[in-house]
């Protein structure tokens, strides 16, 4: 029989620290949709995208009431849609945004991934094309998240991606800048980055995979929370501990509502996202954990070291409750998604130096940053060059999602409304590293790259 | 196949009598009671077999919910697979 403190734990879990299952994905391979013809591409786009996963909401809601576990988000991603065909135009790619726009409306998901390119070693015809599609193209949509690989280990930084993607942000901001920018929170640049990744706005369906996928994302931040402030002033053996376990019990969560997902709609299961992911809502903050480690404020000297040993400790928990994990697996520090984060970067504990320092030992990078809109594009890439270094050289995936406010200076705010939160915009350098940039070309792979 | 009904609010006469008219109602078997203090407030759980259910599952799930709503009580039904998978290897 079922016992009466497990039941009760886990009902807490949920009722009172927001334990959810942050995304149910589909992945969805669109290279079967490429055509002469731009306007059949887009028919057969809409066509795959709705049939395939017409079942994903209603399914994904059954679970939820089934198991009485909320499932946030029911979610789309597909090919890179750079290489669906190469022969199209910067205003057939844009139609294509729209198309996926609209099976995103009539599925009733909320964010529809794989918008983007992968250029780490260098560009296609059709990469260009799409690149520069990319500011209107999240301009005129809602829904569709975009994302470019600019480097990998192995291939090193392609340096002039980095510097088109300063350029890229800029313009998304401005094309968006009556709306806080918001175009700019649905764009990330990656370096390594994962091709299972139910996650936005990084989210798409890499050529290896099957034809059809469910990824599933699990959260938990406030069981995290809560956990460690119930082991209290315990040593870090005991710390990482208490972490370990509770990693265990989320990810068996969404291993449950994975295999049953992928049961009920015929899909083969792909991976579990063991991700820490906050929401703006009180209580589901990463910022909260660190502090409830110990420090004063999250970006007190610690800070780099306390979230290391979170990372590591959800992954050994989380890695054992599941038979496939992938993605970006790790915590999340967005600042505008997190309460905890948006404080103490609202006081100034939290600095852009921090929070890079912060990415070399955690899972993503540089998330929802807002930066003043005087920013220029130079300094932007060159931010996009720093970050994605640290990925480079340590083999894991970094990103940056970037949003230099337009109209707006350090202290302000900007705001998204919905999981996307609201950002203290934030003191940026301003010295110039325009000769830097301009230089273009290929940073060499570093050489622990070459393995073989 | 069952599933775990538990009822948390302020302590009234006749929570369960209430729980159990609407599982009889239903044909879900009662397999077990037990109640609990969680913080200040009255805590009953309740395991169900939901084998002979009558209605959908998904449908009694809500049937519960609306006389937890109608009582001033949060009344949760949840697959036992939630448990098992949470807290078993």
């Amino acid at each position: 029989m079922i016992n009466t403190k497990d039941i009760l734990e886990t009902i807490n879990m949920v009722k009172e620290e927001n334990l959810d299952i942050r995304t149910v994905t589909m992945g969805i391979s669109l290279l079967d949709c490429a055509s002469d013809d731009p306007k059949k591409a887009a028919e057969r786009i809409y066509d795959k995208i709705t049939k395939t996963a017409e079942k994903l909401v209603p399914t994904a809601e059954q679970i939820e009431k089934e198991y009485g576990i909320p499932i946030i988000n029911k979610r789309v991603s597909v090919t890179p849609v750079s290489l669906i065909g190469g022969r199209y135009s910067v205003g057939d790619y844009i139609e294509f945004a729209k198309t996926l726009d609209s099976a995103a409306d009539t599925l009733g998901i909320n964010f529809i991934g794989g918008y983007g390119a992968l250029v780490q070693k260098g560009f296609t015809a059709a990469d260009r094309n799409l690149i520069e599609s990319i500011p209107e193209a999240l301009a005129v949509t809602g829904k569709v998240c975009s994302s470019v690989n600019v480097a990998s280990t192995k291939a090193g930084i392609n340096m002039d991606a980095v510097a088109l993607m300063g350029k890229t942000i800029k313009k998304t901001a401005y094309l968006t800048r009556d709306n806080d920018c918001i175009g700019c929170a649905k764009f990330v640049v990656f370096a390594n980055v994962p091709e299972d990744n139910p996650f936005m706005a990084g989210a798409f369906h890499g050529t290896g995979e099957a034809e059809c996928v469910i990824n599933v994302g699990v959260s938990g931040p406030g069981v995290v929370s809560s956990a460690v402030e119930r082991a209290g002033d315990c040593d870090f053996s005991e710390l990482a501990e208490t972490i370990k376990r509770t990693a265990f019990k989320i990810t068996r969560m969404g291993q449950l509502v994975a295999r049953e997902a992928s049961k009920r709609l015929g899909v083969p299961f792909g991976i579990v996202d063991l991700s820490l992911a906050p929401t703006p809502a009180v209580g589901d903050s990463v910022a909260r954990i660190l502090e409830d480690m110990g420090l004063e404020t999250c970006g007190a000297c610690g800070t780099t070291a306390a979230l290391a040993l979170l990372n590591d400790a959800v992954k050994k928990g989380g890695v054992m409750a599941s038979s496939h994990v992938g993605g970006l697996s790790g915590a999340f520090i967005p600042v505008s998604e997190d309460a905890g984060m948006i404080a103490a970067a609202g006081s100034g504990a939290l600095t852009i130096e921090k929070l890079e320092a912060m990415t070399a030992v955690c899972s993503v990078g540089l998330d929802m940053i807002a930066v003043p809109g005087d920013t220029t594009e130079e300094v932007i890439s060159a931010l996009i060059a720093d970050e994605i270094s640290i990925g480079v050289a340590n083999t894991k995936t970094t990103a940056v999602r970037v949003i230099p406010a337009c109209g707006k200076k350090a202290g302000d705010s900007v705001s998204f409304g919905g999981l996307l939160g609201a950002a203290p915009v934030m003191k940026i350098s301003t010295l110039s590293p325009a000769r830097f940039i301009a230089r273009g070309g290929r940073i060499p792979a570093p050489i622990h790259s070459l393995k073989n | 196949m069952k599933a775990v009904i538990t009822v948390v609010g302020r302590d009234s006469v006749g929570i369960i009598a209430k729980v159990s008219a609407l599982c009889s109602d239903y044909h879900a078997n009662i397999v077990d009671i037990s109640q609990s203090v969680m913080k200040e407030y009255f805590a009953m759980i309740m395991v169900v077999d939901i084998d002979g259910l009558t209605v959908p599952f998904t449908s009694f799930v809500d049937t519960l919910s609306e006389l937890g709503r109608n009582n001033g009580l949060d009344v949760r039904t949840m697959h036992e697979d939630v448990f098992n998978s949470m807290h078993r290897i």
